[in-house]
C-alpha cells in the first residue's frame, strides 16, 4: 500500500539482535512508532475525549520513551527525566486531578488512569515515578493542602519542573504503617523531625516530598500520625543511596534520613494528629490510580508477544496457530480485558464521587497478579528469546512483580476486602 | 487570512491492513483509524501561522461518514478553531476520491471566503497525491505542492518545494493551495486541556447538495488485492557464488 505506511511497518527482530534496536532502525517519519495491539476504547466505553487523550499518549510515549525503556532498565536511571517531566507537564498529564486555578487539567481519576496505563505500557519504572508523582503528592496537595500550601507547590509540580514523592513506609513499618517511628517535635514554630523512610519512590530526585511523622508518641498508634510537607534541601534532611532493586529500574528509590530536621509548623498538611485520614483516603485512590501500571505491563506484553507468534515459525507454520498458544493469547487478553474493565469502572465511581475501598483495593489487588501471570505467559510465548534481555519480557516480568508489593502487598490487600465483610456482620 | 486545512481520516499507519473478502477493498470495521499523517503536518503549519498572526482563523474540513468527526476533533485539539463536516456516507463514500473531494473543497473555498488551502501531499490509504492539484485547478488558484517550508512575503507566500534532485523555491500570489511533505514541520501532540478545550469547539455538518456538488465518480474500482509476497532470499559466500546464482536465474 502506501509509501508511508511501508516505511513504518515495524521490523520484527526473530534472530538473536535485539529487539529495541530492530524500533530504532526505522525510517524516519512524522510518527514512528512500534506494532501494537490496538486497545477497544468502544469496549472500553470510554469519551471521546478519553478515546483522543489515549491516542495521544499512546504516541508521545511510544516516541518518546518506549525507545528508551530497556537502557532505563539496564542502567537504572534516566538520564533524561527532567526533561521528558517538563514534556509531561506541558502535555498536562502531571496535574490531571488539579483544579485548573493551580495550573492543573482539571481531569477525573479515569482520565488519570489512562495516562498511567499509557506511561506504563512504554516503561512501567517511569510509569511508577508517574503515579508517585501526580497522584501520592500532587493529589494528596490538592485534597489536603490549604491555599497557601497549594500556591506555592503545585504549580512547578504539575509543569513538571519540580519531582514529588511521599514517604509513609519505614524499615520495620510496611504493611503495618501506623507503627512508624519517625516522629516530630514541636519546638516553637517548627516542628523537629527525626527517623527515616524506607522504600520512597522518586525520594533521590524528588523536590517536595509528603512525609508522615508520629506527633502524639502516647496516643493510639493510628491518632498520633501528622503528614507534613518537605523540601528538598531542608536542614537535616538528607537521602541515602539508590536501592538496587529486581524490577522498576530507572524509578529511583531510595531511604530518606531525618536528623533533627526543622519544619516550619505552616508545612502541616492536614490537621496535626489526624495525620492518618491524610493517608488512608490516600491510599484508596492511590491503590486505584497504580492499578493501571498493570494495565499498561499487560498490554505491553501483549504488544510484543501477540505480533511475534504470528512471524515465529516452528514445524512449518506460524507458531501463534497452534492450538496451545492460541490459548495463550486467549487467557493474556481475557485477563487484561477483565483487569482494565474493573479498574475502569471503579475510577468512573470515583469520578462520581463515589470513593469504594474494597474496590480500590480489590482493582489493584486483582491487576497485580494477573499482570505477573501475563508476563510470565510473555515469556513463554517468546521461548528462548523471552528469556534474554535483548527482549523486553524479562523486564515486564520484574516490573509486574513490585504492584504486588509496592503500594500495600496483596496480603494487606486482601485483609482490606476481608475486613470490609467482617465489619457488616459485627 | 482565513486557511481552509482538509483532513483525512485513514486506517492508522501501524495498523497491518488486509484485503476484503470481496476483494473490493480493505477492511475497515473495528480497525484502528487517525489522521492521515500528511494531513497532521498541515493542521500544524496552519496553527503556527495563527501563532505568528499571519493566520486569523483556521477552519479544518473533512469529508466521510460520521466517524470522521473524531479526525476533526484532533484537529481541533491541535488548535483549528473550527470544524466543517461534509457528511458522505455508503456508496458514495466508496468511491469519493480526489476528484470529488477537489469540488468539495472549492465550494467551500467560495462559501467561506478562504485565503489559503492546506492539504496533506497525499493520503496513506489511496496514496493518490491529487487533491491539493484538483482543487488548485478548479479554484484557478496558484498552487505549492510537496512543500517543506512557506513564508509569507505580503501579498505572496515563499514557497520551498521537495523535487526530484533538491529545493525548488517559488513564489505564489495569495490566493493558494500548499500541499504539504513531510519535512515541512513536526506536528505539535494535543495537549489535555486543548483536547478538553475542543470538545466546546464548533463541528457544522454539510451535505454535498447543499454544497452544490455531485460526488458522482467516473472511476470503477474491479479488484484490489494484495501485493504479491517477497519470497525468500539466499545467501551467498562469495561473489563467485552470487555470479553463478545469477546467471542460474538468468538476471546476467
Amino acid at each position: 500500500m502506501a509509501v508511508l505506511r511501508a516505511l513504518h511497518r515495524p521490523l520484527l527482530v526473530l534472530s538473536r539482535q535485539p529487539a529495541v534496536s530492530g524500533l530504532r532502525a526505522q525510517a524516519p517519519g512524522p510518527r514512528p512508532h512500534s506494532s501494537s495491539v490496538s486497545v477497544d476504547d468502544t469496549v472500553n466505553g470510554l469519551s471521546e475525549e478519553q478515546r483522543q487523550l489515549r491516542e495521544m499518549m499512546y504516541k508521545f510515549c511510544q516516541e518518546n520513551l518506549a525507545p528508551k525503556a530497556q537502557d532505563i532498565d539496564r542502567d537504572n536511571i534516566f538520564p533524561e527525566l527532567k526533561e521528558f517531566w517538563k514534556k509531561l507537564g506541558d502535555l498536562g498529564a502531571h496535574g490531571i486531578t488539579a483544579p485548573v486555578e493551580y495550573g492543573g487539567t482539571g481531569g477525573g481519576y479515569l482520565d488519570h488512569v489512562i495516562i498511567m496505563e499509557e506511561i506504563s505500557r512504554a516503561s512501567a519504572a517511569i510509569g511508577l515515578s508517574y503515579g508517585a508523582h501526580s497522584n501520592l503528592c500532587i493529589n494528596q496537595l490538592v485534597r489536603n493542602g490549604n491555599e497557601e500550601q497549594k500556591k506555592k507547590y503545585l504549580p512547578k509540580l504539575i509543569s513538571g519542573e519540580h519531582m514529588g514523592a511521599l514517604a509513609m513506609s519505614e524499615p520495620n513499618a510496611g504493611s503495618d504503617v501506623v507503627s512508624m517511628k519517625m516522629k516530630a517535635d514541636k519546638q516553637g514554630d517548627h516542628y523537629v523531625l527525626n527517623g527515616s523512610k524506607f522504600w520512597i519512590t522518586n525520594g533521590p530526585d524528588a523536590d517536595v516530598l509528603i512525609v508522615y511523622a508520629k506527633t502524639d508518641l502516647h496516643a493510639k498508634p493510628a491518632h498520633g500520625i501528622t503528614a507534613f510537607i518537605i523540601e528538598k534541601g531542608m536542614p537535616g534532611f538528607s537521602t541515602a543511596q539508590k536501592l538496587d532493586k529486581l524490577g522498576m529500574r530507572g524509578s529511583s528509590t531510595c531511604e530518606l534520613i531525618f536528623e533533627d530536621c526543622k519544619v516550619p509548623a505552616k508545612n502541616v498538611l492536614g490537621e496535626i494528629n489526624r495525620g492518618v485520614y491524610v493517608l488512608m483516603s490516600g491510599l484508596d485512590l492511590e491503590r486505584l490510580v497504580l492499578a493501571a501500571g498493570p494495565l499498561g505491563l499487560m498490554q505491553a506484553v501483549l504488544d510484543n508477544a501477540i505480533p511475534y507468534l504470528h512471524v515465529r515459525e516452528a514445524f512449518g507454520q506460524k507458531i501463534g496457530e497452534f492450538q496451545l498458544l492460541q490459548g495463550k493469547m486467549a487467557d493474556m487478553f481475557t485477563r487484561l480485558s477483565a483487569c482494565r474493565q474493573y479498574v475502569y469502572n471503579v475510577a468512573r465511581a470515583c469520578d462520581q464521587g463515589h470513593l469504594s475501598s474494597m474496590d480500590c483495593a480489590g482493582v489493584i489487588l486483582y491487576s497485580a497478579e494477573a499482570a505477573t501471570q501475563v508476563a510470565l505467559d510473555g515469556i513463554q510465548c517468546l521461548g528462548g528469546n523471552g528469556y534474554i534481555n535483548d527482549y523486553p519480557m524479562g523486564r515486564f516480568l520484574r516490573d509486574a512483580k513490585l504492584y504486588e508489593i509496592g503500594a500495600g502487598t496483596s496480603e494487606v490487600r486482601r485483609l482490606i476486602i476481608g475486613r470490609a465483610f467482617n465489619a457488616i456482620y459485627k | 487570512m482565513k486557511l481552509l486545512v482538509a483532513v483525512k481520516r485513514v486506517i492508522d499507519y501501524s495498523v497491518k491492513v488486509r484485503v476484503r473478502a470481496d476483494g473490493m477493498g480493505m477492511v475497515t470495521d473495528g480497525v484502528k483509524h487517525s489522521m492521515n499523517p500528511f494531513c497532521e503536518i498541515a493542521v500544524e503549519e496552519a496553527v503556527r501561522m495563527k501563532e505568528k498572526k499571519i493566520a486569523s482563523e483556521i477552519v479544518v474540513v473533512t469529508c466521510g461518514p460520521k466517524q470522521c468527526q473524531e479526525t476533526l476533533r484532533t484537529a481541533l485539539a491541535m488548535g483549528a478553531d473550527r470544524g466543517l463536516h461534509v457528511e458522505v456516507s455508503g456508496a458514495d463514500y466508496e468511491s469519493l476520491g480526489p476528484l470529488q473531494v477537489s469540488k468539495l473543497l472549492s465550494a467551500i473555498v467560495r462559501k467561506e471566503d478562504i485565503k489559503m488551502v492546506l492539504v496533506g501531499k497525499q493520503a496513506i490509504d489511496s496514496d493518490c497525491n491529487q487533491t491539493g492539484q484538483m482543487t488548485a485547478a478548479l479554484l484557478d488558484w496558484p498552487q505549492g505542492t510537496f512543500v517543506s517550508e512557506v513564508v509569507q512575503e505580503g501579498e505572496r507566500l515563499k514557497v520551498t518545494r521537495e523535487v526530484d534532485g533538491g529545493l525548488e523555491t517559488v513564489s505564489l500570489k495569495l490566493p493558494a493551495v500548499i500541499s504539504s511533505d513531510l519535512r515541512l514541520n513536526e506536528p505539535r501532540y494535543a495537549t489535555l486541556p486543548n483536547i478538553m478545550k475542543a470538545k466546546k469547539k464548533r463541528i457544522e455538518v454539510l451535505t454535498a447538495e447543499a454544497l452544490g456538488v455531485s460526488v458522482a465518480s467516473g472511476l470503477r474500482v474491479l479488484r484490489v488485492q494484495e501485493p504479491p509476497r517477497r519470497e525468500a532470499g539466499v545467501r551467498v559466500e562469495t561473489p563467485e557464488q552470487l555470479v553463478t546464482k545469477l546467471r542460474e536465474i538468468g538476471s546476467i
